[in-house]
């Protein structure tokens, strides 16, 4: 995250899970975006999403890029939301023989990374088991 | 659109090549297609590439190669889409040659990825770098997450993983470009380290130099200059969602579907028409995947296949990855969708030694960028 500018502009989505929500068909867009991919409507109104959800696929990182090999091993999985929205995300603080497909998460506010190059610490969303 | 033929090629071995330049490597491998077509002139080049300004810090590898072939001031453009970037150059090559607006035309890959100091930060640049990669995963991880899917719904085994490299290798001890020119067990396999759940060592495609290259022409050129040649009768190509995420399923490739349907059209054929097929195993699942997405298979049907021997070069049912696919081969990134054309048009000339399918007329090639966000595929017929 080289920059500062490119990390603020992420902040309300990484921090608040802000996402649009498409006015005229409903479709949530995680991050937002500026045409709905259903509809092709340009207006949306700015929701926050849902904290809870389950795993619908998820793996063990092992081999990492530089920046997260001090974290390794870690989880991360796809977790889709309870309002359908799906994001990537790590999932923490559990022994990691015990996630599986399906179980219920929460997500929570955590630091993901520190940047060398700018020396900002990086924050955004994990998920924790329920 | 003009009919397009394939009359030569030219690679260098893929593997670790310390010794030699990203320029050394793709002047090599267009010197060797040019030789082999036989031409005294070509009118444009493109050069599938995925990141040589990440890997060895040059940008503008179009012009750059031009000047080191000595053949400026012919155009010549690189030509991006990931790991997909040598099957789509060579789609611009095919479509400038079938529009009629050149005779002549160069279609390449490089990469030269041994010199980079963060190489699995590199590669993940492919995915969405501030909703996927911002959390950690990397490539191998993405597709662990597609062979979690997969194994939970259909009931894909690890053994049927495994059955996909041991092929590979098998095919790959056969090839001497090969990076990996020998065969594993399955222990090794399951002794490898593990990478990204359940993908291994063993599972993976590797770090990669290499280049190679192809030259296009028009069929009525060709006639004058070749009497061997491989006719190009379908070029498509799709895209999907750049996030995994984004999708409604994590074990169909939307993009892989999307331009299969349309290349079986202009080829006029079905997937039972075709008798080899280069395949993007970057990983083992994604050519369990990609098998079943081609409609050799039933969806969920891929390992059985691989487990079953379908896809091996005797089967003649469909040999999946003659040449050792990306796992056995070597994955040069931008090289590998030219690679995998050289395989089937060799293949198609009946110039593939030891792995020759027998009685091969028609050939695949299925090459992709990201976990499938961008496809390209293409189906050539020998005579
Ligand atoms: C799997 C991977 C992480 C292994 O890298 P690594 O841990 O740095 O491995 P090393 O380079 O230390 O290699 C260790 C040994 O395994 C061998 N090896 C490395 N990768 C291999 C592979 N994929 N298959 C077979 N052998 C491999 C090496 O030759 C080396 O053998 P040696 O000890 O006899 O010299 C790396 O190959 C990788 O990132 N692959 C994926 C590439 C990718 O994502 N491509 C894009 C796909 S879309
Ligand atoms: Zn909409």
């Amino acid at each position: 995250m080289k920059n500062v500018a490119r990390y603020q502009r992420e902040i309300p989505q990484r921090y608040r899970l802000e996402a649009g929500k498409c006015t005229s068909c409903g479709y949530i867009a995680f991050p937002p975006r500026l045409i709905c991919p259903k509809c092709k409507s340009k207006n949306f109104e700015t929701i926050k999403l849902s904290d809870e959800g389950k795993i619908l696929t998820f793996t063990i990182i092992r081999v990492s890029a530089e920046q997260f090999s001090k974290q390794t091993p870690f989880a991360v999985g796809i977790i889709e939301l309870n309002d359908g929205v799906k994001i990537t995300t790590q999932i923490v603080d559990t022994e990691l023989d015990k996630i599986e497909i399906g179980k219920k998460v929460k997500i929570v506010f955590r630091k993901i990374q520190e940047d060398g190059h700018a020396g900002i610490l990086c924050y955004g969303y994990k998920a924790i088991m329920l | 659109m003009r009919d397009v033929v394939i009359i030569g090629a030219g690679m260098t071995k893929f593997g670790e090549l310390w010794t030699k330049s990203i320029r050394d490597i793709f002047v090599e491998a267009a010197l060797k297609a040019i030789e082999d077509a036989g031409v005294e002139y070509i009118d444009s080049m493109y050069i599938g590439s995925m990141s040589p300004g990440l890997f060895v810090e040059q940008e503008h590898i179009g012009a750059l190669m031009a000047d080191y072939l000595g053949i400026t001031p012919i155009p010549a453009t690189r030509v991006e889409s990931a790991c997909a970037s040598g099957g789509a150059a060579f789609r611009q090559a095919f479509l400038e040659v079938a529009s009629g607006a050149s005779n002549i035309v160069l279609a390449g890959g490089v990469e030269k990825m041994t010199d980079a100091e963060d190489v699995t930060a590199a590669l993940a640049t492919a995915a969405d770098q501030e909703y996927e990669v911002y959390q950690g995963i990397t490539f191998p991880g993405l597709y662990a997450l597609i062979a979690k899917a997969h194994m939970h719904q259909f009931g894909t085994t690890r053994k049927q993983l495994s059955d996909v490299a041991i092929k590979n290798h098998r095919n790959g001890s056969k090839n001497p470009n090969a990076q990996f020119g020998f065969e594993i067990t399955p222990e090794q396999v399951m002794n490898s380290t593990m990478v990204a759940d359940p993908l291994r060592l063993l599972d993976c495609s590797p770090v990669t130099d290499g280049a190679a290259a192809v030259i296009v022409a028009s069929v009525e050129v060709a006639k004058n200059i070749k009497k061997d040649f491989v006719k190009v009768i379908a070029s498509a190509q799709a895209s999907d969602t750049i996030a995994l995420h984004s999708r409604e399923s994590f074990t169909t490739l939307g993009s892989v579907v999307k331009a299969a349907e349309k290349a079986y059209r202009m080829a006029g054929i079905k997937p039972k028409d075709v008798n080899l097929v280069e395949v993007h195993d970057c990983f083992t699942i994604a050519e369990i995947l990609v098998s079943e997405d081609l409609g050799f298979f039933e969806k969920g049907k891929g390992g059985e296949a691989v487990e079953n021997g379908l896809t091996s070069i005797e089967s003649g049912k469909i040999a999946i990855n003659t040449s050792g696919g990306l796992k056995a081969k070597g994955h040069p990134v931008g090289a590998t969708g030219i690679a995998q054309i050289i395989e089937v048009y060799e293949q198609l000339l009946g110039k593939a030694g030891a792995r020759q399918v027998k009685n091969a007329r028609i050939g695949m090639t299925q090459n992709m960028g990201g976990t499938g966000a961008s496809c390209v595929i293409h189906i050539l017929e020998g005579k």
